[in-house]
């Protein structure tokens, strides 16, 4: 399988800047503001996020992480059922901010159970979408993201994969592995 | 592995130590959710549930319901008195009628030790089985297991002592399986009337001294004198039970080590255990009770995820 970087150590760092001064220019001192990762791999998108804006300055960043797999809308049509991962929400969201924080928007299905799960926790005031990559034209639901790190042209059957230092590789890098020709 | 082996739970008997870790592992993730200001998933909302109780059963069933919601699952229930049981209907008959309704899964009570095996060889439904006789009852197993594991980390290597009337006890046997699959050991103990001749059988050690058991053990699982099941008299007198095989906070405060205390419910205050130690930091009874609707959760979700949605006719 055909494999390309798409994004290196260093425009990953760049991209992280930008996307948290985008979320400074419109969450100001972030007091009515939580940052939610969503499992299983936007929580690392979260994790570097977080030390940014508080070397920009904001003092308490509130923030947690989101399992979805209670909510999807594939169970009992998948062949293997997902493992649940840790939900830790320990804020009420009730007239709150939200911003959902994940690596890859592919179809939106999991954004979509993500809207429905949070609800768990209270009516949020709003909730906002941040992602590191969207696959743009890969779409299967009206939802689109506020901030955005980079935009992909793929084919479905391509895979677009984030890899962070310290969880699956030496450095952090963003792949796009084209799908096998038949 | 994210799927269990087995297509109902039967027994603790035919499960693998994959499928009892599996169901601990997604059971941790339910507990959390039924801590949620709203305490509800939606993963079973096309699922309907029959709750066959042919037994009397409070907690049990209360907790099986709860979970039944939790998930979103459409809920009936059925119990022997208020059924045609007593007119003399045949247990399948009974069962294939509430099939008839387009019922998914079955949770089913029944006195005679089998019964669930036997229903899940002649009806096409998930069957759960919430104690079958004397034989098992998987689910309290698995939350017994669950909570221990909660409290000291690990169940491997761990001494756990059950105490009572372990004759009479779905519990203890389901239990002595479980645990022996997760790595601990285990010994029986009670008076020799209420211990199975044939208990040894299972690797398990037997004890008459519940002073020399409580010096063993880290878990001790008291479980309730059965009165209803006893025809004839297995102990000349509460008192002395008590007396013998009851923990109360003296004998709990003089032992050495700070063991775990736990009972299935309900308790007999006064006769197994003492009032002052069922409510003591070392009694986990109630996380017990949490801890039984997250298993139950994890027990449906994850038989229901076997059952593959059709929309063909």
């Amino acid at each position: 399988m055909d494999k390309k970087k798409l994004l290196n150590a260093r425009s990953i760092d760049i991209t992280l800047n930008r996307l948290a001064h985008q979320l400074i220019e419109n969450h100001d001192n972030f007091e009515n503001t939580v940052l939610i990762g969503l499992q299983s791999r936007g929580i690392y998108v979260l994790d570097r996020l977080v030390p940014i804006l508080e070397q920009f300055g904001i003092e308490k960043v509130a923030n947690g992480t989101l399992d979805i797999t209670f909510f999807r809308d594939d169970f009992r049509r998948r062949n293997s059922p997902l493992e649940p991962s840790m939900t830790k929400i320990d804020v009420l969201l009730e007239g709150k901010k939200v911003v959902f924080i994940d690596d890859v928007l592919f179809t939106g299905r999991s954004v979509r159970s993500a809207m429905d799960a949070i609800q768990s926790f209270g009516r949020p005031a709003e909730i906002e979408l941040l992602v590191l990559i969207d696959r743009r034209f890969s779409r299967e639901l009206p939802i689109q993201p506020d901030y955005v790190g980079q935009q992909v042209d793929s084919l479905a059957g391509d895979r677009v994969s984030v890899e962070w230092e310290g969880q699956d590789a030496s450095e952090n890098a963003v792949y796009l592995e084209f799908a096998e020709n038949e | 592995m994210s799927e269990l082996s087995v297509n109902h739970l039967l027994g603790i008997k035919y499960l693998k130590p994959e499928d009892i870790e599996l169901i601990f592992q997604t059971a941790a993730q339910f507990k959390e959710v039924i801590n949620r200001p709203i305490k509800k998933v939606p993963s079973l909302r096309d699922l309907t549930v029959a709750n066959l109780f042919f037994e009397n059963s409070t907690r049990t069933r209360l907790s099986f319901e709860l979970a039944e919601k939790r998930l979103s699952a459409d809920v009936v229930n059925f119990s022997a008195s208020s059924s045609s049981v007593s007119k003399g209907e045949t247990l399948i008959d009974t069962v294939n009628n509430i099939l008839s309704m387009k019922v998914d899964l079955v949770v089913m009570r029944h006195p005679k030790p089998g019964a669930a095996y036997f229903l899940s060889q002649q009806v096409d439904s998930i069957i759960i089985n919430a104690g079958d006789g004397a034989h098992e009852h998987p689910t309290q197993a698995l939350l017994d297991a669950f909570s221990i594991r909660e409290k000291l980390g690990s169940l491997n290597g761990k001494k756990i002592a059950i105490v009572g009337d372990i004759l009479h006890s779905r519990v203890a046997l389901s239990n002595i399986l479980c645990l022996q699959k997760m790595g601990a050991e285990v010994e029986v103990c009670g008076p020799s009337t209420l211990i199975p001749k044939h208990i040894r059988s299972l690797n398990v050690r037997v004890s008459h001294n519940l002073r020399e058991t409580l010096d063993w053990c880290d878990v001790a699982n008291m479980l309730r004198v059965q009165h209803e099941r006893q025809d004839l008299k297995y102990f000349p007198s509460i008192r002395e039970y008590s007396r013998l095989y009851g923990i109360d906070k003296a004998l709990l405060d003089d032992l050495e080590e700070k063991i775990v205390i736990m009972h299935p419910g309900p308790i007999n205050r006064g006769v197994e255990i003492s009032s002052d130690v069922a409510d003591s930091d070392q009694s986990i009874i109630l996380s017990q009770v949490e801890n039984g609707v997250a298993i139950r959760m994890a027990v449906l979700y994850l038989l229901a995820a076997k059952r593959k949605i059709s929309f063909s006719a």
